[in-house]
């Protein structure tokens, strides 16, 4: 009753080669064409098939509240949101509205981005700085900045500076830690390549740790901004009597969920727009970077 | 015993500008190296060196990877302290990596002038990238530059500085093999034309034999062979002089039919 286990060995190209449409039988090979990539040709241009999504969704909302699936009182449908909109920016709420919000985050960025900044070069650069500043720093960070409210309030008052002063504390850590890293990360190499061009202590700084540290500083900035928006909504939250947040509570209490749904949208573009503008700065400060490849 | 131990680095300044195609006529030594010994923990990587390199000089330091000759190369080049022993090095010296070290930031042209002092002289930094035949590459950022182009400009960067020594460290080691003899001509030129003393490092015992007066092979944190050179220049790598040279020096590295021992 001996029993022969028996294998078939299938030859390795049969387990390898997942037949293809595109397979060709010749000579016993097998054989793929390789299509050049224009061959497979887009019959739409990119942007155009990045755009149909957003467009359909919109499309989908409208129909919604047309046919009353939606009602109005829920969510405000698209050309009720327009027709808002464009009555808003008539009376010139709008634009008081955007102004009043844009200057308390450019206010709060100037002077956050500014503590950040200088704290961060301090500690980066002198050891006796890093000592005194980075672990406080890091502990502070770890506070969510928008607990700090209530504080702000009875320091503060219900005015602008509590407003200010959320978006002043939201911006300064992003900014801190990213030009913290940006200093203490700068390639070693370079700096020894400093030194043998001679360059002082000063210089040193000024045309070697500096430009390096950019970059990362520009990341820095750019997740200040969004904690600079994200602030923004949580201050005008309190007692706001202009800016979006005041059209945003005034909407409330009359459910016109119509200007609500328009204040969002001015909050993503003004975000976009800053977003925009720095991607900006990028271009230009950054043109040196051999990653970088956007022109 | 460790009280005996004394740390100590003097830079001596070796006077009067380089003239171009004339070698500074100082008396003594451009590098003077004596009892040099560096630690890294309990390993002696340089063992009580002994080195000497007249102003004008070019010498090569051959050996294989790992025997210290780096570390002496930063040691001259002031980048490394913790040594024991006496050093002097002149005061004007340069150096040229095996990665060109550009700041990305910098324009070609701004790095070639970078830590002169007073504003940054375009012509003069023009000139210097002329001389290495890379002047029409002044205004780009270092990341468009090929490698041989980015080692070019890390040479006028060096030589902008008018060196009475100048050390280089393994330059031509990245570069591909056509590149690389271009870049070994252009140094022989400069060399000629600036008249500074050279110490280059390397482990490629041609581009020594082609280029060096003097070739130092080290060992183990020693100087185990030295080779004067005495061919000709320009030298022919066909010469059956040169080829002995090049198997001897190979035999001293380990590299040929067996080991010679000690030195």
């Amino acid at each position: 009753m001996s029993s022969i286990a028996t294998i078939t060995i299938a030859p390795r190209a049969a387990e390898r080669h997942v037949p293809s449409e595109a397979a060709i039988q010749d000579a016993g090979l097998a054989k793929q064409r390789i299509e050049p990539a224009s061959a497979s040709a887009r019959a739409l241009p990119r942007w155009v098939r990045r755009a149909s999504g957003p467009i359909a969704l919109v499309l989908l909302w409208h129909i919604a509240s047309v046919t009353g699936a939606l009602p109005g009182e829920v969510l405000a449908g698209p050309s009720t949101v327009i027709s808002s909109a464009v009555k808003l920016f008539q009376t010139g709420e709008l634009q008081a509205a955007i102004w009043v919000s844009l200057v308390r985050v450019l206010i709060g960025l100037a002077i956050g981005g500014t503590v950040g900044v200088a704290l961060a070069v301090l500690a980066g650069l002198f050891r006796i700085g890093e000592d005194l500043i980075d672990a406080t720093m890091q502990m502070a960070r770890t506070l969510p900045h928008v607990a700090l409210i209530p504080l702000l309030i009875i320091w503060s008052g219900i005015g602008e500076a509590p407003k200010i002063a959320l978006i002043a504390l939201g911006t300064a850590f992003p900014l801190y830690l990213n030009v913290y890293a940006g200093i203490r990360n700068v390639d070693s190499t370079l700096i020894e390549a400093g030194r043998t061009l001679g360059l002082s202590r000063a210089a040193m700084i000024r045309h070697v740790v500096l430009p390096a540290a950019l970059p990362s500083a520009l990341v820095g900035l750019r997740y200040s901004l969004g904690v600079a928006w994200l602030s923004l909504v949580f201050g005008e939250q309190i007692n706001a009597t202009a800016g979006i947040g005041y059209l945003m509570a005034t909407a409330r209490e009359f459910f016109q969920t119509d200007v609500i749904v328009v204040c969002l949208v001015v909050y993503a573009l003004l975000g976009l727009a800053v977003d925009f503008t720095v991607r900006t700065l990028e271009k230009v400060f950054l043109a040196w970077r051999p990653a970088f490849s956007g022109t | 015993m460790a009280a005996s131990v004394q740390r100590n680095l003097t830079v001596v300044e070796t006077d009067a500008p380089v003239r171009v195609s004339e070698r500074p006529k100082v008396a003594g030594q451009a590098v003077r190296v004596r009892g040099l010994t560096r630690r890294f923990g309990e390993r002696e990587v340089l063992k009580n060196l002994d080195v000497d390199i007249a102003p004008g000089e070019f010498v090569a330091l051959l050996g294989a990877s790992g025997c210290g000759k780096s570390t002496l190369l930063r040691i001259l080049a002031d980048l490394d302290r913790e040594i024991i022993g006496e050093v002097e090095v002149p005061v004007r010296r340069a150096v040229a990596f095996q990665a060109p070290r550009l700041m990305p930031w910098k324009k070609v042209w701004r790095n070639v002038v970078l830590g002169l002092p007073g504003r940054p002289d375009r012509a003069r930094a023009l000139a210097a990238l002329e001389e290495v035949g890379i002047g029409q590459r002044a205004d780009v950022w270092p990341k468009v530059l090929s490698g041989g182009e980015a080692q070019r400009t890390s040479l006028a960067r060096a030589l902008v500085r008018e060196p009475d020594l100048l050390l280089l460290d393994e330059p031509f080691a990245a570069l591909d093999a056509l590149t690389r003899i271009k870049a070994q001509d252009l140094v022989g030129e400069l060399w000629q034309r600036h008249g500074c003393a050279i110490l280059l490092v390397t482990h490629d015992v041609e581009e020594a034999v082609l280029l060096a007066d003097r070739v130092l092979v080290m060992k183990d944190g020693i100087i185990a062979h030295e080779e004067r050179i005495d061919l000709p220049r320009p030298r022919d790598v066909a010469d059956p002089v040169f080829a002995r040279t090049r198997g001897s020096l190979l035999d001293w590295l380990g590299v040929r039919h067996g080991t010679h021992g000690n030195a």
